[in-house]
């Protein structure tokens, strides 16, 4: 374990999602399922981030928010897509403003399938990013950049 | 007199795990204009009625929001049974009732927890959202979702709850009813929230009713309108009143939330004495046809569906106000001279829902 | 259920229709905006004691403009932005006029144009 894994900082945004699965990311930090006993801390500043969760689908408008945020973001960064909105645009696919899932704007690491995702899901999968952080940390050390 | 300023509030804040966007124009400390900005989650789920015929819009629907999920599929079916002349069984109107009351205890829980959270309440917000946990087990066991129910359908409700679950979540309901009485009174009574929220964000009678406004927001302002009151889905049968409030600040709003808290537990009390055994749908056959405007209480305020029909398997129109929508507009007013501090915490007392609000 | 009614107007009447109401205390609950095959139709709800009803205009295309209520009633302005910016139809006189930035769509007013016409960017 290294040093960003044990404690990464997660910053949430809400793509087009219903509200159903953002409820879920925030039921993930109360007593019930408390994801801050991980060391995980919901962040509001993204240069603050390691961890960018994207639920709802991307669409024109938020285009341009999803991609500052992400720039905005210290290297290594890990991106989950959480609903199934996030990974393929779901129900919603064939409206005329929904583009699709996070993938379409951005190169996605853990995908978590679910309508509404469930608290226990979004663990499994920060705990999964945390792995997938862990290892561009190691090839951004070995590239000399760290 | 200094000079005004923009501060951009959004669309990425930490108050809202939502986007929305206003521009504060500010003079010094003092707000003088809000200006919304919004799309940010436009979907035009209004239009998929044309891909999706209306047995399947209802999983749409539900998926408007993913709070008052259940209310927005429920809606949308009374609207499209008012359609075809459809008589839902006693039964099925019962359980809809529950299951609506559940979603409105577990929402201003929700928005409780959100709205401590935005003075800095924190340990509030854990507080409501551990008890608001324990009314999502009960939504969980009787309809398998705990976000999306998935239990209204055209004609009736999918799933039924037995007589032995249901007398189990009664025992349970009635602890939770007191755990939550008491930490609302804990809340109401704090000297630091009453600082934060009286003659806060203040909404006079005539402004609320010249905005437009709904739900918790009208009521605080003394006015007792209550789309339950026209008795759809059975409300008719048990006992109702409004709650109201008079002093339309955000306390007022906060406290008529409290209240129908408890209101929903004496309700749900009240279907389940009165229910009897009995089917819980009738099955639906044809196309719909007319138009109708259905109207239903959510936890946010009053939530319009307008189906317009021609005798297709597809809605010609399918528009939905909901109630965030038409509480923008008041907002607007009670943010214009207030403090910049205090911004959060006015938004909050609308309870905004976004996603519903752009659809 | 409470009752519920729908009156055909014409643009020319909307305003003094609308007066009446607010000199009635009726409250504005929303403006929707229908395609139908071959027309527009836009809706003017108001609610008092649950009764609710509605004004009807119908507009053959969108180069018929309507004027705006947002003088009489101060929440139409939202629901007037929302008809220009989704269905392309002109409102005139609307008091914060966000000029078809209030929605931010990928195509332009995407209620009124054919399904075909869509192209996915």
């Amino acid at each position: 374990m290294g040093m960003l894994s044990r404690s990464p900082w997660v910053i949430h945004y809400d793509g087009s999602s219903c509200n159903g699965c953002d409820i879920e990311v925030l039921a993930a930090l109360m007593p019930r399922f408390d994801v801050e006993r991980f060391g995980v801390v919901n962040t509001g500043n993204p240069k603050h981030a390691d961890i960018l969760l994207l639920t709802g689908s991307i669409n024109e408008q938020n285009k341009p928010v999803v991609l500052n945020i992400y720039n905005q973001m210290p290297e290594p960064k890990v991106v989950l897509a959480v609903g199934i909105c996030a990974t393929s645009g779901g129900i919603f696919r064939e409206c005329y403003n929904v583009l699709g899932g996070v993938d379409k704007v951005l190169p996605v690491d853990v995908y978590v399938p679910g309508c509404a995702v469930r608290p226990e899901s979004i663990i499994d999968a920060v705990v999964k990013g945390v792995g997938i952080l862990e290892e561009k940390r190691a090839a951004f050390k070995a590239a000399g950049k760290a | 007199m200094s000079e005004r300023t923009i501060i951009p509030f959004g669309p990425q804040h930490p108050v809202l795990p939502e986007p929305i966007h206003l521009d504060l124009v500010v003079e010094d400390e003092k707000v003088i204009e809000a200006i919304p900005s919004i799309g940010f989650i436009h979907r035009g789920l209004e239009r998929l009625v044309e891909k999706k015929d209306y047995v399947d819009y209802v999983y749409v629907a539900e998926r408007i929001c993913g709070i008052c999920s259940f209310i927005h599929g429920l809606t949308y079916c009374m609207a499209i049974e008012e359609l075809m002349k459809v008589q839902v069984p006693d039964r099925a109107q019962y359980l809809r009732i529950i299951w609506s009351e559940l979603s409105r205890i577990h929402s201003h829980l929700l928005w409780l927890g959100l709205t401590a959270d935005s003075f800095g309440f924190e340990s509030m917000f854990m507080q409501s959202w551990r008890l608001r946990e324990q009314i999502l087990d009960i939504i969980e066991e009787t309809t398998g979702g705990r976000v999306i129910f998935g239990s209204a359908k055209i004609g009736g409700v999918r799933r039924d709850i037995s007589s032995v679950k249901m007398d189990e979540i009664m025992k349970k309901m009635n602890v939770y009813r007191k755990d939550i009485a008491q930490l609302c009174e804990q809340f109401m009574k704090d000297q630091t929230v009453k600082h934060r929220m009286q003659g806060v964000g203040l909404l006079s009678r005539a402004d609320a009713i010249s905005l437009g406004a709904v739900g918790p927001m009208l009521r605080g302002s003394g006015i007792a309108q209550d789309i339950r009151s026209t008795g759809y889905s059975g409300y008719d049968r048990i006992g109702f009143t409004p709650v109201t409030e008079t002093a339309g600040d955000c306390y007022a709003r906060c406290m008529v939330r409290m209240r129908e808290m408890d209101a929903s537990f004496v309700m749900i009390e009240q279907c389940v004495g009165k229910m009897t055994d009995g089917p819980i749908e009738v099955k639906v056959t044809g196309n719909p046809a007319g138009e109708f405007f259905m109207r239903s209480e959510q936890p946010r305020g009053e939530a319009i569906y307008y189906a317009k029909a021609n005798g297709t398997k597809f809605l010609s129109r399918l528009r939905v106000r909901t109630p965030t929508f038409a509480n923008i507009p008041p907002l607007l007013a009670t943010l214009a001279g207030c403090q910049l501090a205090d911004v959060p915490v006015i938004v909050l007392t609308i309870d905004p829902c976004i996603s519903c609000a752009e659809r | 259920m409470a009752q519920q009614q729908i009156i055909e107007i014409t643009p020319a009447e909307l305003i003094e229709k609308v007066s009446a109401m607010k000199a009635q205390g009726q409250r504005l609950v929303q403006i929707c905006c229908s395609k139908l095959p071959d027309h527009l139709e836009v809706a003017y709800s108001f609610d008092k004691d649950f009764a609710f009803l509605s004004y009807r205009l119908t507009l053959a295309d969108t180069s018929t403009p309507v004027p705006s209520i947002s003088k009489i009633y101060g929440n139409s302005f939202h629901y007037e932005n929302e008809i220009h910016d989704l269905y392309g139809v002109e409102v005139k006189g609307i008091s914060i006029d966000f000029k078809g930035n209030f929605y931010r769509t990928a195509l332009k007013t995407p209620f009124n144009c054919a399904p075909e016409g869509e192209v996915k960017p």
